[in-house]
């Protein structure tokens, strides 16, 4: 999803948009660390346990040619949202925006697909096939499907639990560090930068012309990266300091409990009759 | 853009994940052995870097914003490989955390944008800037044609691999299971939109850095070339070398991959080009990366009906020789390079 290019809602205030964009992310993410902290039924899971299982639905929910099949793994992902209390309005907007930039995509599958004829819309004429109709609603179920583990993941695990967790799936130590100090940096950066707008908007009487607009977006970046260059010196300085030789350590606290016990033989069943209906 | 979950079969993941690990482990055995320590911070610092500015919204000449990956600035700043580390580590948070890009669709979000997007603008830049000084403005237009050809060429690697799915995964009715639109419908529905508005977002962005950074903090622009900091070097100018041998495998897999499609690729004829006329205007689709029908309308609609398997074909001409073009330009850098190291220490021989 995210399209590199579309018509701004709020056009007119690049800066305001901008600042609006960051902020969002911060909050999300924010917000999802809460949820992660909450008493539901996926909260209480090991990470590493949610992890394959996610990975394990996705690859059914992608595999089957069954719309049946993926239409239940879509209500899986319901019922553990509603188990594990997470909020309908922090899922909406995701559906809802998956929903129209899926659909649109999709949509003129419906009439351009061959294959025989369901429908035909009046006046227009355009034949509705039903092959295209499965395809679209596949499409669009799927990425649905996704979208919703993905953020059930998010929202249910700290985050620093679920770069941990990624090892199981073969990710390298070194890199899960990086993705860990990554994901704290663009935290900072998300911060700097909407301040570097802040300040700007601040100083903006009227509207600014497109090509200041660019010219704005163009040193912030600049001063950005800048900036990470000084960050990136010192945190390297920082871990010199601490003795940092080039290798790196996680804690592995992770330990599987009685919860994982009696999910995993049902995720395992779940996953497995998916697959099983979904080729045949 | 970002490919969800749904729109590839899970053996293209599986195969982008296949055609992208070459790519990492090269990039981080190389990272490893040259920069070693100094490129942990460096690699997170630039991944959290190139996420935050895939969020500014720029205005765009026409009255569109867009957003650029920032891709083609990690490859000319930092250099292919570690821009290939630095870039996948943004995706794959944008992924997890951020549910932009499907999970199963990481490695060929990755392969599309960390890999073709990376290196593309790494040759592009190259090219154009030449030996001019890192002061000059012959940068700035070469960093700005790197970051459009940089989108562009990811936006087209997209689009093939869209345009493949109804090519080989349908059910038994012959129904597309995955991305329904053939080639001759998704690539020229992906490229309008990128060939006409997000590669300038790229172009703006990438150009505009450069300058800045050429006032303001030219340090930053000799990373690639100098080595600061230390031992950046290293990994950069030995870029080709060490990993020639996995280019040659490549090239002579491009090169040869008409010969697979040729022979699948058969049913084409069918999908036709009247059914796109009657669908034009009346679309109110606005995004370039979403507005797939309105594009393809566009570009099907003079095309008279009696065009259509010649303009199938034809299409698919274009996409082969574009394939194989890219395989042969890497098999002729592949021989030029090693004839240049030839000559090159011919002549140290000659006059030590």
């Amino acid at each position: 999803m995210g399209g590199e290019a579309h018509h701004g809602k709020r056009r007119g205030n690049f800066i305001q948009r901008t600042i609006d964009a960051l902020s969002e992310t911060l909050e999300r993410s924010l917000y999802a660390e809460q949820l992660a902290e909450g008493s539901g039924l996926l909260q209480r899971l090991d990470p590493r346990v949610k992890l394959l299982a996610m990975l394990g639905f996705l690859t059914c929910s992608a595999a089957s040619r069954n719309l049946t099949v993926v239409a239940g793994i879509a209500l899986v992902a319901l019922l553990l949202a509603i188990l594990s209390r997470i909020p309908f309005r922090s899922l909406s907007p995701v559906w809802i925006g998956m929903l129209v930039f899926s659909g649109l995509i999709a949509g003129p599958a419906i009439f351009l697909t061959p294959g025989p004829t369901l429908a035909t819309i009046p006046w227009l004429g355009w034949q509705v096939s039903s092959y295209g109709v499965r395809s679209a609603a596949l499409l669009i179920l799927r990425s649905e499907v996704s979208i919703t583990f993905s953020v059930l993941l998010v929202m249910t695990t700290p985050w620093i639990h679920v770069m941990k967790a990624m090892r199981v799936v073969g990710v390298p130590t070194t890199v899960v560090v990086i993705l860990g100090m990554t994901y704290r940096y663009i935290f900072l950066m998300l911060q700097s930068a909407s301040d570097m707008f802040e300040a700007r908007q601040s100083r903006v009487i009227g509207k600014l012309s497109d090509t200041d607009a660019r010219r704005l977006a163009s040193a912030t970046v600049g001063v950005l990266l800048s900036k990470s260059f000084q960050l990136s010196n010192d945190v390297y300085m920082a871990m010199l300091s601490r003795g940092f030789r080039g290798e790196v350590y996680t804690l592995d606290e992770f330990r599987l409990g009685s919860n994982d016990i009696v999910a995993i033989p049902l995720i395992l069943i779940i996953i497995a009759s998916g697959i099983w209906y979904g080729l045949i | 853009m970002h490919i969800p979950d749904g729109y590839l079969s899970p053996s293209t993941c599986v195969a982008m994940f296949a055609a992208s690990t070459p790519f990492w482990y090269v990039a981080s055995a190389r990272i490893k052995k040259t920069l070693s320590m100094r490129m942990v911070p460096l690699l997170s610092v630039f991944a959290a870097f190139s996420f935050i500015i895939m969020m500014f919204n720029l205005p765009l000449p026409g009255g569109t914003t867009g957003h650029a990956t920032g891709a083609a600035l990690a490859a000319i700043v930092l250099g292919p490989w570690a821009a290939v580390i630095s870039v996948s580590i943004a995706l794959i948070i944008q992924a997890v955390f951020f549910g932009d890009g499907g999970i199963l669709a990481i490695g060929a979000n990755c392969f599309t944008i960390a890999i073709v997007g990376v290196f593309v603008a790494h040759y592009a830049n190259r090219i154009v800037a030449g030996n001019s000084a890192v002061d000059s403005s012959r940068r700035v237009i070469a960093a700005g044609i790197a970051g459009y050809l940089s989108i562009n060429a990811a936006a087209f690697a997209t689009a093939v691999l869209f345009g493949i799915q109804p090519m080989y995964f349908t059910d038994s009715n012959g129904a597309p299971l995955y991305a329904p639109y053939p080639l001759d419908i998704a690539v020229p529905a992906m490229m309008i939109g990128h060939i006409g508005i997000a590669g300038f977002a790229e172009l703006i962005v990438t150009a505009g850095v450069i300058a800045y950074l050429q006032k303001n903090d030219i340090s930053l622009l000799s990373i690639a070339q100098t080595g600061v900091p230390a031992g950046a070097h290293a990994a950069v100018a030995s870029g080709w070398q060490g990993a020639r041998r996995m280019w040659l495998v490549i090239a002579t897999l491009l090169v040869m991959t008409p010969l697979g499609l040729i022979a699948a690729g058969t049913a084409w004829g069918e999908w036709g080009a009247e059914e796109l006329v009657e669908l034009d205007g009346g679309q109110t689709i606005t995004a370039a990366p979403t507005g797939l029908l309105q594009y393809a309308a566009i570009w099907q609609a003079p095309v008279p009906d009696y065009a259509v398997s010649f303009i199938s074909s034809e299409q698919l001409g274009y996409i082969l020789s574009g394939v194989m073009g890219v395989g042969l330009i890497i098999l002729t850098m592949l021989v030029s390079t090693y004839i240049a190291a030839r000559i090159t220490r011919r002549n140290e021989q000659s006059n030590p």
